[in-house]
């Protein structure tokens, strides 16, 4: 009966109010209101506050109004044994309460050091959010579960788990019940965590579940293009958008109660692995709000059904599991039993397509010994040669690049399996105990075959591959694959804006950030990184009405700026009428929009007349005085921000990069790694089109994270960017 | 009809009758008893009375007159006749909704004065600013900048300027689905001014007028939709702006209120101005003062019919009986005063009143009894003279006859306090505020459909028993019921109330709702104006989407089982008109002597506007014919069946 629910929930807010009231009084006791708080890594100060009440916590008094605010959702009265008032409301209240409260004390703990707790991951950064957000579009997280508490086993927990990363859900962990944690649990069994693994522990108090909620919360602003303190459209937007769902293990106690409460409030249901009573009704979550599932085999179904998240389970039959989530996972030295590639021997991986009548579908051929060979060996090394031939009536050569990089994830799926690196720079670890349950060579070319027919099966009819592993074999075919990869090269660096008739769209992003398009054209890939025009076209002819769509051209309205009437149109129509015209090269005029995962922002410095370029890892100062988490506040969600642009790093590369405004010789400043990221090719492109020394005039946080610094720096080095006609 | 339980199902009025059978009171059951046989002609509606070269009847046998002397047929007079009294309830409900609006701008005249003077004069206050600013955006109105007493200035003066409009539209039919709007703006049944629609609708029926059935009735519905949309709203919307917005409240109801030690005040009729102020009063420290040194231990304050339903709603003032316990309260001996405004209050009270030391006294200048102490009410003095009534009562308490006093012991529990605005703030909170859940209920079909049962009670009918089975078989069939007025009142006292009643009464999808939300099965939405909260509250359904795009649409009936009043022709016809799907129990609206005419009701109507009329004088019948109704609608939506049918 959900008066049960509800008083306890009511309960578990009061205590937790009463928690974080205490404390905030004896650190405005101790320290004064003005000692500023916040969390690592945000421009959304306490996130929870900031998209519910647009309120900017920075100092212990701005949290007490949190806390006052937290005061009045309080609720009038407990359920009554008789005659009760209806509670549904102040549940709901109560929940948004708690989640509030429990903001508090967590910034609080960080204030004294006590976050993130051992082994946890604590906040999540605004980075992470943004990083994930093409996986989460694409399929490859199609959701998240948030566990709460202790499975009554390891064995348990680890299965749970397990069926959660197979199906690639990201796993967030912590809590506890009856003094054990699931954190610890899986420790002991040695189950590998953090962000590539799709688990990443919170903490072990259930007040710490405030991360992965104050994390989903952040996606309204980031990607959704909503604004501070539009509450109810946040929390709709999570119901309708954020896939998460919470698991909790082991009994429930009211301050679980109170946090599930949030959670329902937020629109993620709760299943439970006790006797509770079920809130089943539907309407403030996606479906059924509260159930119990005693059956730990179908708990995580159950969770997937009641969200509502739609999965697609590869079952690739291999004997160990599969899964993006086992993506990340790393073979460490101690556990390779066979490794190939690297600097450690000759290896390869090369896709072609070949005539329909020279495939046999499903044909594996294995020339050469298997892994056990390297039993009698002193070193566990062995050459290799992967030679995957595909056929399709909608194959074109033009998609053998993107097939064949697709090979890295595929591989890497496999639990035990790690794969680093593509072409003839790959590295390809297979740990013991992956050996141990019988995995061998030919199993790769079963998960790449089943990956392709599953994910190109419109483009691809039939698979075969050869696996060489002589080393005489290797190094023939490796020869082979080399002309192919360089022609290929050629073929790309050719290729203009110019010289095509269509730009394709991409919208994937539409499901969390519903104005944004993406225009992908040759030489500007998608903001994300992930999509080049011939990923973007492959895409469209695997599925002719998916998210990216071919546009004509047409009438070229503006030609400094690539402005296009057919594009504007376009836009007009699938931007839900909210952005009437955009330009490929200009990043004042008309700029793209941007979803919120992009790699890089350019953005204006109008007193060195450039731009600086921050990529998302770069946790640093700029010297426009914002870091990348406060400048990619303004820039996402669909909306034109002109001096501001969302892009994919190799977008600094292209010769239309904002050539409207002068291109590369605009750029004053990037952190150190992206300019070693981009290492050669930036070099060349400097020498391409200003000079060689150009490169070396770009400077980075080790001269300036400051305007004044840097503008010194800028004038010493005569930057080509202060001669330049004006900005603004 | 003789025998004490099938006058009354409820416990508390059969001891009543009892004790008025033993002591020789005379009560409307027996009036009506010796009333019998009732004209055949004015049940059938074919009495004339019009003009002076009638009265005219036909014979509705066909073998005498079939037109009076004008040449009118059955159909033109039933069709007058219904028409009129559709424009004397119209002209009740909207009449209170004035007086609501001049209070209203009397209040802001006396706040902003007082602002002014730094002092604090006045009774009334602004009490919820909130749903001021709301509706004041809502008929267009700048809130920016405007201080609360500036801005009720202008909302009553827009909202009194509706009485007496004469072209354009009601505002408040913006509320209404666009789809409505449009269904009736092409049958031209759009109201103008709220008066206007009376008076034209009286002209009509007039000698030599209209003398089409189906255009009176067009013409009546523009009137009842002045009430329903003009009237009745404008009162609901004023009343919560200047005596505050109800939420959920527990309270007691049955004779069984009335306290043996205390000074009981039972305040009966429609209008809450006054009587908020007399519940006030019963709190005033002097009064209870002066009513100890008369020996009571307090001041009882209780309330009949709808100004019951208002003082219930926003304090939780218990209820001591609906329409047909007027009397028997009074034959409790345990009443001081009571106290009446306007409507529904039986002329008998006087007499009756007179056995026993119980003072009548009426407040309305609209309300005089011949012989009766008033004590007229004034906005202006309103505590004042609510004081004063109070006072009269502490000085009767002495005077009451211990053994003339048999109180019921019946009271039940019960929670109100349910409108449009809080089944937000109940299904989602602060944030979630939303009607998604009930939708989602009714669309997932744990909710088969809403039922809207309200009206009044009738001495031709078992007291309470229709509303009371009617009720119990829409719960069980997991329809969600919504009522108003001496309805619920009657389910009130049944026990349909309170949040327990959902497991004892209520099918299993209607018990789920009910125990996730923490609500009653059946909401009590407040007094007969408040109606206006069931066509408000079915919008915002309309308006979250999901159940189509009309009101028509949603899978939902009304139905008025024991209604007596004119007041409750002119609600049913603005339902009807809205697009709902109403059954009226005890007779037909005396109109069975034209076959044309009770087929238009009954039939061709729905072409016109989307709802009907039905008519049964059985509450199995009744709810049958919801039910079926109800599921009609969600296959017209393509919803699944009712989950647990």
């Amino acid at each position: 009966m959900s008066k049960v629910v509800a008083a306890a929930v009511m309960r578990g807010t009061q205590s937790v109010f009463k928690q974080a009231e205490s404390i905030l009084n004896k650190a405005i006791e101790e320290k004064s209101e003005s000692t500023k708080v916040g969390f690592p890594e945000t421009a959304f100060y306490f996130p929870m506050a900031n998209a519910l009440l647009a309120e900017e916590v920075k100092t212990l008094g701005d949290a007490k109004k949190i806390l006052e605010h937290a005061r009045t959702l309080l609720p009038r009265e407990l359920p009554q044994d008789k005659v009760w008032l209806p509670y549904l409301g102040d549940v709901l209240d109560s929940g948004i309460a708690t989640l509030l409260c429990e903001e508090i004390i967590m910034a609080l703990r960080y204030l004294s050091g006590e976050e993130p707790q051992a082994d946890c991951n604590g906040f999540f950064s605004d980075t992470v959010l943004r990083s994930l957000g093409l996986q989460l579009v694409d399929g490859r997280m199609p959701g998240f579960a948030a566990i709460l508490g202790a499975a009554p086993d390891n064995k348990t927990a680890v299965e749970i788990v397990r069926q959660l990363q197979e199906r690639s859900i990201l796993i967030f962990a912590g809590s506890s019940s009856n003094g054990r944690s699931i954190i610890d649990q899986l420790k002991e069994e040695n189950v590998a965590m953090g962000w590539d693994n799709y688990i990443v522990p919170y903490g072990r108090d259930t007040l710490s579940a405030i991360y992965p909620l104050n994390w989903a919360i952040r996606s309204t602003l980031t990607f959704g293009g909503l604004k501070a303190g539009q509450a109810q459209k946040c929390l709709l937007y999570c119901k309708e958008r954020v896939f998460a769902f919470g698991l909790a293990l082991g009994p429930l106690d009211d301050i679980k109660y109170a946090t599930g409460a949030g959670a329902i409030a937020m629109g993620f249901p709760v299943i439970a692995d006790t006797d509770i009573p079920e809130i089943r009704p539907t309407g403030v979550a996606g479906y059924e709000a509260l159930v119990k599932e005693k059956d730990h085999s179908k708990i995580v179904p159950v969770g997937i059904e009641i969200r509502g998240i739609k999965i697609k389970v590869s079952k690739i039959p291999i004997p160990v599991l599969y899964g993006a989530a086992f993506e990340g996972e790393r073979v460490r030295r101690e556990q390779v039993y066979v490794e190939f590639g690297s600097k450690f021997s000759a290896s390869f991986e090369f896709l072609r397509m070949k005539d329909s009548d020279k495939i046999e579908d499903d044909k594996v051929e294995l020339i050469g010994p298997d892994i056990e060979a390297v039993e009698k060996q002193s070193k566990r090394i062995m050459p290799l040669g992967i030679v995957v031939e595909v056929a399709g009536r909608k194959m074109q050569k033009d998609f053998e690049p993107i097939l064949e990089r697709q090979i890295h994830r595929y591989i890497n799926g496999a639990m035990g399996v790690m794969h680093i690196g593509q072409r003839d720079m790959n590295w390809i670890r297979i740990s013991k105990e992956t050996a141990a349950k019988g995995f061998k060579l030919k199993h790769l070319a079963v998960i790449i075959r089943a990956k392709i027919l599953e994910e190109y099966g419109a483009i691809v009819d039939k698979v075969q591959t050869k696996i060489y592993t002589k080393e005489e074999d290797v190094e023939k075919f490796s020869k082979v694959a080399n002309d192919s990869y360089n022609e290929r090269d050629e073929r790309l660096g050719g290729m203009t804006d110019e010289s095509v008739e269509v730009f394709y769209s991409c919208a994937l992003c539409q499901s969390f950030a519903p104005n944004h398009v993406c225009i992908v054209t040759p030489e500007r890939l998608g903001l994300c990184g992930g999509y080049s025009w011939l990923d973007t076209k492959a895409s469209f002819e695997i599925l002719p009405s998916g998210p990216n769509q071919p546009i004509e051209k047409g009438q070229c309205l503006d030609e400094k700026s690539g402005i296009y009437k057919n594009v504007n149109e376009f836009i007009y129509q699938k931007s839900n009428k909210s952005v009437e015209s955009v330009s490929m090269y200009s990043f004042i005029n008309s700029p793209q929009t941007s979803c919120g995962c992009f790699e890089c922002i350019v953005a204006i410095m109008p007193e060195a007349n450039g731009v600086i370029v921050v990529n998302r890892d770069y946790t640093g100062m700029t010297p426009i005085g914002m870091t990348f988490t406060t400048l990619a506040g303004s820039v996402g969600g669909g909306v034109q921000t002109p001096g501001f642009l969302g892009v994919g790093k190799l977008y600094l590369i292209s010769k239309k990069f904002i050539s409207a405004e002068g291109g590369l010789r605009r750029v004053v400043w990037m952190p150190k790694e992206l300019k070693e990221a981009l290492g050669e090719k930036l070099k060349k492109r400097c020498e391409a089109e200003i000079d060689a020394g150009f490169y070396e005039k770009i400077a980075d946080e080790t001269q300036a994270t400051t305007s004044e610094q840097l503008l010194e720096v800028l004038n010493k080095a005569s930057h080509p960017a202060l001669t330049l006609p004006p900005l603004m | 009809m003789s025998k004490i339980e099938q006058k009354s199902i409820d416990l508390a009025s059969q001891e009543m009758l009892k004790k008025a059978q033993a002591e020789g009171l005379n009560t409307c059951w027996d009036r009506v008893d010796s009333m019998q046989p009732q004209c055949g002609f004015g049940q059938l509606g074919v009495c004339c009375t019009v003009c002076n070269m009638g009265p005219c009847r036909i014979d509705p046998f066909g073998e005498g007159p079939e037109c009076g002397v004008c040449g009118a047929t059955a159909d033109t007079i039933a069709a007058r006749n219904l028409a009129r009294k559709i424009a004397v309830g119209g002209s009740a409900h909207s009449d209170h909704g004035r007086d609501v609006a001049n209070t209203l701008l009397m209040t802001a005249k006396h706040g902003g004065q007082d602002k002014a003077k730094g002092s604090h004069s006045h009774d009334y206050d602004i009490t919820d600013e909130n749903k001021l600013k709301k509706v004041a955006q809502e008929i267009g109105l700048e809130i920016k900048g405007k201080d609360k007493f500036e801005l009720a200035k202008e909302v009553g003066e827009l909202m009194l300027g509706e009485f007496g409009k004469q072209k354009g539209e009601l505002l408040f039919i913006n509320r209404a689905p666009k789809k409505r709007q449009e269904i009736w703006r092409k049958l031209g049944i759009v109201p103008r001014g709220i008066d206007r629609e009376v008076v034209e609708l009286l002209h009509t029926t007039t000698m030599g007028v209209d003398n089409e059935y189906r255009n009176l009735m067009l013409t009546g519905m523009r009137c009842a939709l002045a009430d329903g949309w003009g009237g009745s709203m404008i009162a609901t919307d004023l009343q919560d702006i200047l005596l505050g917005k109800p939420v959920p409240i527990r309270s007691k109801v049955n004779l069984g209120v009335l306290k043996e030690d205390e000074v009981n005040v039972v305040v009966h009729g429609h209008e809450p101005v006054l009587s908020e102020m007399a519940v006030k009063a019963s709190r005033d420290p002097e009064l209870l003062k002066l009513a100890k040194e008369k020996g009571a231990n307090g001041i009882n304050l209780a309330g009949i019919c709808c100004t019951a339903n208002e003082v219930l709603m926003r304090q939780g003032v218990p209820v001591a009986g609906n329409f047909l316990q007027q009397e028997l309260a009074i034959i409790t001996g345990a009443v001081e005063v009571m106290m009446v405004d306007v409507q529904c209050i039986m002329p008998a009270l006087e007499q009756l009143a007179s056995c026993f030391h119980t003072k009548l006294i009426t407040t309305s200048p609209k309300a005089r009894f011949p012989g009766v102490k008033h004590i007229q009410f004034t906005e202006e003095k309103a505590y004042a003279v609510s004081k004063q009534i109070i006072r009269e009562a502490i000085d009767n308490y002495p005077n009451r006859i211990k053994e003339k006093v048999n109180i019921p012991k019946q009271t039940m529990d019960l929670v109100a306090g349910f409108t449009k605005e809080v089944v937000f703030q109940i299904l989602g909170g602060t944030y979630r505020a939303s009607y998604r859940p009930l939708n989602e209920g009714i669309i997932s079909g744990r909710l088969r459909g809403v039922a809207g049962v309200v009206g009044c009670n009738n001495p031709k009918q078992t007291h309470d028993l229709f509303h009371v089975e009617l009720v119990k078989e829409l719960m069980k069939k997991d329809v969600l019921v919504l009522q108003t007025g001496c309805s619920a009142i009657a389910c009130a006292k049944a026990g349909f109330l309170v949040p327990e009643a959902a497991k004892q009464y209520a099918g299993r999808g209607l018990q789920e709702i009910c125990d996730a939300v923490g609500i009653p099965p059946v909401l009590h939405l407040g007094s007969c104006v408040d109606n206006s909260r069931i066509l408000t509250a079915a919008c915002e359904i309309i308006k979250e989407g999901g159940l189509g795009e009309d009101l028509s649409d949603i899978p939902a009936a009304g139905a008025a089982p024991e209604w007596m009043s004119e007041k409750a022709i002119t609600i049913g016809f603005y339902f009807v008109a809205s697009g709902v799907y109403t059954v009226f129990g005890a007779d037909p609206f005396s109109v069975f002597g034209s076959k044309n005419l009770t087929e238009y009701l009954t039939n061709g109507i729905e072409k016109d506007v989307g709802g009907k009329f039905a008519f049964s004088d059985n509450p199995q019948e009744m709810a049958k014919l919801m039910i079926e109704h109800i599921d009609n609608k969600r296959k017209a939506l393509n919803l699944k069946p009712a989950m647990y049918a």
